[in-house]
C-alpha cells in the first residue's frame, strides 16, 4: 500500500516536472501554443468534473462560465488600461464574476431533475450567447480585442503556459481533495440516489449549489486566460456550443466522476482536435469526427477509458494468476484476489 | 400601433402553429422514450434542406414534396433510434440518450456544411411570396398554408394516438413501461416508431420554416433552443401543453418584437425562468420534480 502511494506520488512529481520544463525543451510555438490551450482544458474538463461528474447532474451550460471569465478579463483590460503583466491579475477576479453568476442560475436550474437540468444549461448557453451578441458593453456580434503585451516571439506563450499550468495543477489537486472529503461523498450520494442522501442528512441544495459554483470560478478563470491568450473575445468562440460538448466528451472519454479522467481526456483530445484544425481548414471534418467519436465513447465506453481499461487490466491479471496457480498450489490466491474484488465493485467511481 | 400589434398577434398564432408541430414530436418523444432528442432543431434543418434539394434540383412543388420528405424523415428517425439510442440503458439512460442526440446532431450538421455551406438559402413556391388581404391587414399565404400543415398534422398525431391500437400502445408505454410489456407491447418497436413519427414532422416544420426564414446548417441551434424553451415551460411530455406553450411563446416573441428585435427571443427564456421558478415540472407537467 504504501509503496504503492510513493510510487504513485514520484509518478505524478515526475509528471509534474515534465509538464514544468515543457517550454524550456520544446520551444516551438506552435508546440507551447497547443499545450497552453491542452492546459485550459485540462482545467475546464477537470472543473466540469467536480460538478457534473462527481454529482451526476450533467450541465452543457459550462460555456457560460467559461465565457463570463473571458469577457469579464476583455472588459476590465480595456477599460482600466492595465499593463501585460497586470492583466494576469484579473484572472482569479475573473473566476469571481463567473462564481457570482453560477449562484442564481444554479438557484433555478437546480430545482429540477437531471435531464431537465440539461436542457436549462443549454437554455441558459442560448441566453449568454444571444446576450453577447446584442449588449453594448461585449462589444456586440464583432466582438472585442483584449490588449496583448509586446513579448519577445519565441517566448511569448511561456507566461501563459505557467499561469495555465499553475491553474491546471491546481484544479487537479482540489478535485482529489473534493473527492476524498465529506463534501465529495456528499455529491456521490446525490449521484447515486438524491432522495435517499436527503434522507439521510445530506442538504442537497447547498451543496450542489457549492459544487456549481466552485466549478463556475474554475471555469472562469480558465476562460479569462484563454480569452487573453487568444486575444479575442468573439460571441460565437466564446460561447461556443461544440466547448460544451468537447469538456463532456473528455470526461466521458476519459471517465466520469474519477479525477484522472477528465485530465487524460482533456491531454488525448483537446490536442487531437487542434492538430486536426491545422490539418483540416474546413470545419465541419472535425464535426463530423468529434460526434462520431462522442457515439463511439458513449456506445462502447460509456464509462471512460480509465475504468473500463482498469476492469479489463484486472480481470486479465486476474486470468494470468489463475493460469500460474493452476498447477501449482492455490496458498498464493486468495491475498490477490481479495485485492482484485474491490476494483469491480467500485468501478464507477472508483479508478481515481 | 393597433394594426401593427394586430398583426403581431396573428403572425405570432400562425407561426406559432410550426413551433407547435415540431414541439410536439420533442415531446411525444420524451414522454414515450424519455429522450430528449436535442437533434430536433437540425432535424428540422434536414427536413428543410430535403425540400430544398426536391424543389431546386427535382422542380419538385414543396406541399407535394412532403409526399416524399416526411417518410424520408421518419425513416431517417427509425434508423436513428434503432442504430445509437436503443442499446442505451441504466440509470443515466435520459443524460446519455441525449447526449448521443447531440452527437447526432452534429454530424448531420457537419454533413449539411459539407454539402450545401454556409450560405443562407430559402424554399420557394409560387405561393411563398403571395399574401392574402384578411380582416384590414395582409397575411403571407405561406403562414396561413403553414398553420394549416401543422394544424392536420397534430389532428393525424391526435387520431394515431387516440383512435389506433398503435396509439393505445404508445399511450401504455407512456404511463408504465414494465406494465405495457407485461400485457404483450414490444415496447423497443413502440420507441422506435415513436421516434420516427417525432421526427417525421420535423419534414413538415423544416418545409415551412424554410418558406418563412431563410437557414443555413447552423440555424439548427436557434431552433432546438426555442423548441427546449416551449417543451421545459409547457411541462415535458405534455403534448398539448406543447401547443399552448408554442402559440404562446411566439405570440408574445413576435409582440416584444415590434419594440425590440434584438431581444425578442429572450422573452423565451425568461418565461421558462420564471415558470421553473414557481413551478419546477413546467406548466402541465405530470412529473414529480425529485422523482428519478
Amino acid at each position: 500500500m504504501t509503496k504503492q502511494t510513493v510510487a504513485q506520488g514520484s509518478g505524478l512529481l515526475l509528471l509534474l516536472a515534465v509538464a514544468a520544463v515543457f517550454p524550456l525543451v520544446f520551444t516551438n510555438p506552435t508546440a507551447t501554443n497547443f499545450a497552453v490551450v491542452t492546459l485550459v482544458f485540462v482545467a475546464v474538463a477537470s472543473a466540469w468534473n467536480i460538478f457534473s461528474g462527481f454529482s451526476g447532474y450533467l450541465s452543457l451550460g459550462h460555456a457560460v462560465f467559461y465565457g463570463t471569465g473571458a469577457y469579464f478579463l476583455t472588459v476590465a483590460a480595456n477599460d482600466w488600461k492595465l499593463s501585460a503583466g497586470a492583466i494576469f491579475w484579473l484572472v482569479p477576479l475573473a473566476g469571481l464574476a463567473a462564481a457570482v453568476i453560477a449562484v442564481p442560475l444554479g438557484l433555478v436550474a437546480l430545482r429540477v431533475r437531471r435531464h431537465t437540468f440539461v436542457v436549462i444549461t443549454i437554455a441558459f448557453f442560448f441566453i449568454a450567447q444571444l446576450s453577447a451578441s446584442n449588449l453594448s458593453v461585449t462589444g456586440g456580434s464583432s466582438g472585442m480585442l483584449v490588449p496583448q503585451p509586446n513579448w519577445a516571439g519565441a517566448t511569448f506563450n511561456n507566461p501563459f503556459y505557467y499561469v495555465a499550468l499553475v491553474i491546471a495543477v491546481a484544479t487537479i489537486v482540489l478535485a482529489w481533495l473534493v473527492r476524498r472529503s465529506r463534501f465529495g461523498l456528499q455529491l456521490r450520494a446525490i449521484r447515486d440516489d438524491e432522495d435517499r442522501a436527503a434522507g439521510l442528512g445530506v442538504r442537497a441544495m447547498p451543496v450542489k449549489l457549492a459544487a456549481l459554483v466552485l466549478s463556475a470560478f474554475i471555469t472562469g478563470m480558465a476562460g479569462a486566460v484563454w480569452v487573453y491568450f487568444t486575444g479575442e473575445a468573439v460571441p460565437q468562440f466564446v460561447f461556443d456550443p461544440l466547448f460544451d460538448l468537447a469538456i463532456v466528451l473528455m470526461a466521458f472519454f476519459g471517465g466520469l466522476g474519477t479525477v484522472a479522467g477528465p485530465v487524460l481526456g482533456a491531454l488525448v483530445l483537446q490536442p487531437a482536435q487542434l492538430w486536426l484544425n491545422l490539418e483540416e481548414t474546413n470545419s465541419y471534418s472535425s464535426e463530423i469526427l468529434f460526434g462520431a467519436l462522442f457515439l463511439v465513447v458513449i456506445l462502447f465506453l460509456p464509462r471512460g477509458v480509465l475504468p473500463t481499461g482498469a476492469e479489463y487490466l484486472s480481470k486479465a491479471q486476474a486470468w494470468i494468476r489463475r493460469r500460474r496457480a493452476a498447477p501449482g498450489e492455490t496458498a498464493r490466491e486468495p491475498a490477490a484476489g481479495a485485492d482484485d474484488a474491490i476494483t469491480p465493485t467500485s468501478a464507477p467511481g472508483g479508478a481515481a | 400601433m393597433g394594426t401593427e400589434i394586430a398583426h403581431a398577434i396573428a403572425d405570432g398564432i400562425l407561426g406559432g402553429g410550426v413551433y407547435a408541430l415540431m414541439a410536439a414530436g420533442l415531446t411525444l418523444v420524451f414522454g414515450v422514450l424519455d429522450i430528449i432528442n436535442v437533434a430536433q432543431g437540425i432535424l428540422v434543418v434536414l427536413g428543410a434542406y430535403l425540400s430544398y434539394v426536391l424543389s431546386v434540383h427535382l422542380h419538385i412543388d414543396l406541399l407535394v414534396g412532403l409526399l416524399i420528405t416526411v417518410p424520408a424523415m421518419f425513416v431517417i428517425g427509425v434508423v436513428i433510434y434503432w442504430l445509437f439510442i436503443r442499446t442505451l440503458r441504466g440509470a443515466e439512460r435520459t443524460s446519455m440518450t441525449l447526449l448521443a442526440c447531440f452527437a447526432v446532431a452534429l454530424i448531420i450538421e457537419g454533413v449539411l456544411y459539407r454539402e450545401f455551406g454556409s450560405n443562407y438559402v430559402s424554399l420557394n413556391a409560387w405561393y411563398v411570396n403571395q399574401s392574402v388581404h384578411i380582416f384590414g391587414f395582409y397575411l403571407a399565404d405561406i403562414y396561413l398554408i403553414g398553420f394549416g400543415l401543422a394544424v392536420a398534422a397534430v389532428v393525424v398525431l391526435y387520431l394515431i394516438l387516440y383512435r389506433t391500437t398503435f396509439g393505445r400502445a404508445v399511450r401504455a408505454t407512456m404511463q408504465n413501461q414494465t406494465a405495457a410489456r407485461l400485457i404483450g407491447i414490444d415496447v423497443n418497436r413502440v420507441a422506435a416508431l415513436t421516434f420516427g413519427i417525432g421526427v417525421a414532422v420535423t419534414a413538415i416544420g423544416g418545409m415551412v420554416y424554410g418558406s418563412i426564414t431563410s437557414f443555413t446548417p447552423n440555424s439548427g441551434y436557434d431552433l432546438i433552443s426555442r423548441l427546449l424553451a416551449i417543451v421545459i415551460l409547457a411541462g415535458m411530455g405534455s403534448i398539448g401543453g406543447a401547443l399552448a406553450a408554442a402559440v404562446f411563446m411566439t405570440t408574445i416573441e413576435a409582440l416584444v418584437d415590434i419594440w425590440q428585435p434584438d431581444w425578442s427571443i429572450v422573452v423565451f427564456y425568461l418565461a421558462m425562468v420564471i415558470v421553473l421558478t414557481f413551478r419546477p415540472q413546467g406548466l402541465f407537467g405530470r412529473h414529480a420534480v425529485r422523482a428519478q
